[in-house]
């Protein structure tokens, strides 16, 4: 396969089908699942190693992590941890989905709020309302993470927010 | 411009005493633990001096006391580093005009007058290596002495707001600065003597000893003695060929680093970033995180050289990278005001008509860095060119000793690679010194293998190939 995504610095959502399974319709539908964007062969192992349930598949530190859907749990410590903010969690609900990212950027954005949507390329594809929020004090990786609810089209276009202030 | 709020790091517990400094008889304010071009640099100062012969106005570049762009007059005294030169209250800088001679007032110190300085191992850097190797080399009971030309401990470490991938046991998931501190704390704990803002000037040896010679806060001057020296001396960054690529506002990007993450000045408005290897896209973020725009970044080969998630990180944030393109030109008077830059062909020339402007007032170079070897060069260690580290490096054994003995090296003195495997290597030079000078036990060579195979299996994707085979040209083997 050419990496096309090594020269434009982004995968696009049928790249990242080619290089990893995504979760099934069904399992989207039960508890947040983790999926990691991390295509790359990189000496990296935080993810593996924090996972309660064993459920990241690596076996050399170079490794591209693997994510066993049903052992996952939807805890997002990989999300936290993760030093190259590459892990996110998708879940469906309805006619909605919920990712959850990592958010360093000021200002945090709060609980209930309306956020514009970032996908992988930094276009603003439309809005979102935050659900939930851990603050970086609570965050085991010392990184805030926040849970977004989307269309469900979007479930696998959003990738960053944006908090917009008057 | 100060930076007031930050997502990573709180400036307002970090800044110091508030003080008066007088730049050309006009006062400024600066904090206390902040250095002179710095404080310059906030107050909106871009021009440090003017070169000799064609009085062209010269700034910052790399920020860490290794380049000379930043030498200007200090209270009298020419040819002050001001990037790593401490404010005093008080304190008169003058712009640098060309040669400037020294005060006839002013007395020489003399090396008779030297502060001497006994111990067993002597470590030249404190970043993620030598601070690394004087912690082991501490816990075997060797008396070490490390020394740093910066007034903070922690090298490169204390400007990297991201976190470090790797191993958990080997602070993967863990920031830079905090990374830093953990160290510099371990080290204090463990007993090592440390000397900021000194100099290392020179390795000799003295009969059995090896003499360190160095300078103190500009004028002090000091003598260190011990059976082993440890270089971890780090690198520099280089510079590339452009029109105007001297103008003040070309910055290495590790000086925008330094300006924004260690002392929470803004460093410019909009940014133009050449080079998309890991240290382009990581400033990248950290920039977005001062909430400092950055236009584009631009990276003459086809591909990121950068890990790719460090670029998806700026990607979904809307920053563009335009590969197998290149700058052309810096424009402005007296300081970057725009960046012009090109497509090029398949050799490398820029395409007519493809030339894009960007109103910038800062570029950051991020295209490489080079390993400081300066010290061994003149320690007489052998040197041998490899384009896989980087440029000239010393040859050393798996144990980190080099062509002399008692003269180790690690981290990016020895290659330019990762902070992870800085201190991988900082640690085997460490113990590797404490066993030459008698203090640790055999039973750490079992310790030297273990950090020997982490390095191994670190550099075991395709990363590390490169550094494998590069590696392989310096190795003396057994």
């Amino acid at each position: 396969m050419t990496e096309k995504y090594l020269e434009r610095g982004y995968l696009t959502p049928e790249e990242l089908k080619e290089i990893i399974e995504l979760p099934s319709e069904e399992r989207l539908r039960g508890k947040p699942v983790a999926v990691p964007e991390c295509p790359q062969r990189i000496p990296c192992t935080p993810c593996k190693e924090i996972c309660p349930t064993d459920a990241i598949k690596m076996d050399n530190p170079n490794d591209i992590p693997v994510v066993d859907y049903d052992k996952c749990i939807g805890c997002s410590l990989c999300v936290q941890i993760c030093p190259g903010l590459a892990f996110f969690m998708v879940q469906y609900r309805g006619d909605k989905a919920r990712v959850t990212m990592p958010h360093e950027l000021l200002p945090l954005p709060k609980r209930g709020e309306e956020v514009i949507l970032l996908n992988r390329k930094g276009e603003e594809i439309g809005k979102g309302k935050v659900i939930l929020i851990i603050p970086r004090d609570k965050s085991v990786g010392d990184t805030p993470v926040v849970t977004v609810e989307v269309p469900l089209e979007l479930a696998w276009e959003a990738r960053a927010i944006k908090v917009v202030r008057e | 411009m100060r930076l007031q709020e930050h997502p990573i790091i709180d400036f307002t517990k970090r800044r110091g005493r508030k003080v008066t400094i007088y730049f050309e008889g006009k006062p400024i304010e600066a904090y206390e633990g902040e250095p002179i071009a710095e404080a310059l640099h906030a107050a909106g100062i871009r021009v440090l001096s003017y070169t000799p012969k064609l009085n062209r106005p010269r700034g910052l570049f790399c920020a860490i006391g290794k380049c000379s762009s930043c030498l200007m007059v200090v209270n009298g005294i020419p040819n002050v580093r001001t990037c790593i030169t401490l404010v005093e209250d008080g304190m008169r800088i003058e712009r640098q005009r060309g040669l400037q001679p020294l005060p006839k007032n002013v007395k020489s110190p003399r090396w008779k007058d030297a502060e001497k300085k006994y111990g067993d191992i002597i470590v030249i850097g404190g970043g993620p290596a030598g601070l690394a190797a004087a912690i082991k080399a501490a816990e075997n009971g060797a008396k070490v002495m490390l020394i740093d030309e910066n007034p903070i401990l922690g090298g490169q470490l204390v400007k990297q707001t991201h976190k470090f991938f790797g191993k958990r046991e080997q602070f993967a998931g863990v920031r830079g600065i905090k990374i830093a501190e953990i160290l510099a704390k371990e080290a204090k704990d463990k007993g090592v003597e440390i000397h900021l803002e000194t100099s290392a000037i020179g390795i000799f040896q003295e009969g059995d000893q090896k003499m360190v010679a160095a300078v103190k806060k500009n004028t002090h001057l000091m003598e260190f003695y011990g059976k082993a020296v440890i270089v971890a001396t780090g690198a520099m960054e280089k510079m590339i060929p452009f029109k105007n690529n001297d103008l003040p506002g070309v910055y290495g990007a590790g000086a925008i680093q330094t300006l924004m993450n260690t002392y929470g000045i803004e460093p410019g408005k909009r940014v133009l970033i050449v080079g998309a290897g890991n240290v382009g896209v990581i400033l990248a973020y950290q920039l977005l995180q001062a909430n400092v725009e950055v236009v584009a970044i631009v990276e003459a080969m086809p591909r990121i050289g950068g890990y790719f998630v460090h670029a998806a990180k700026i990607r979904r944030l809307g920053v563009p990278i335009y590969t197998r393109h290149t700058i052309l030109r810096a424009e402005g008077k007296e300081k970057v005001e725009r960046a012009v830059i090109a497509q090029i062909d398949e050799k490398w020339k820029p395409i007519p008509g493809t030339e894009k402007t960007f109103d910038v007032d800062i570029i950051a170079l991020a295209v490489g860095l080079r390993p400081s070897v300066e010290l061994l060069h003149q320690a007489g260690c052998q040197l041998v060119y490899v384009r896989e580290l980087s440029g000239y490096v010393t040859r050393h054994d798996k144990r980190m000793e080099t062509t002399v003995r008692g003269i180790f090296v690690a981290g990016d003195s020895s290659g330019i690679e990762e902070a992870t495997t800085a201190m991988l290597e900082g640690k085997i030079a460490g113990l590797s010194a404490a066993l030459l000078v008698g203090k640790a036990k055999p039973a750490v060579l079992e310790e030297i293998k273990k950090y020997q195979d982490d390095l191994n299996e670190f550099r075991s994707g395709p990363f590390g190939q490169h550094i494998l085979k590069g590696i392989e040209k310096v190795m003396i083997h057994d």
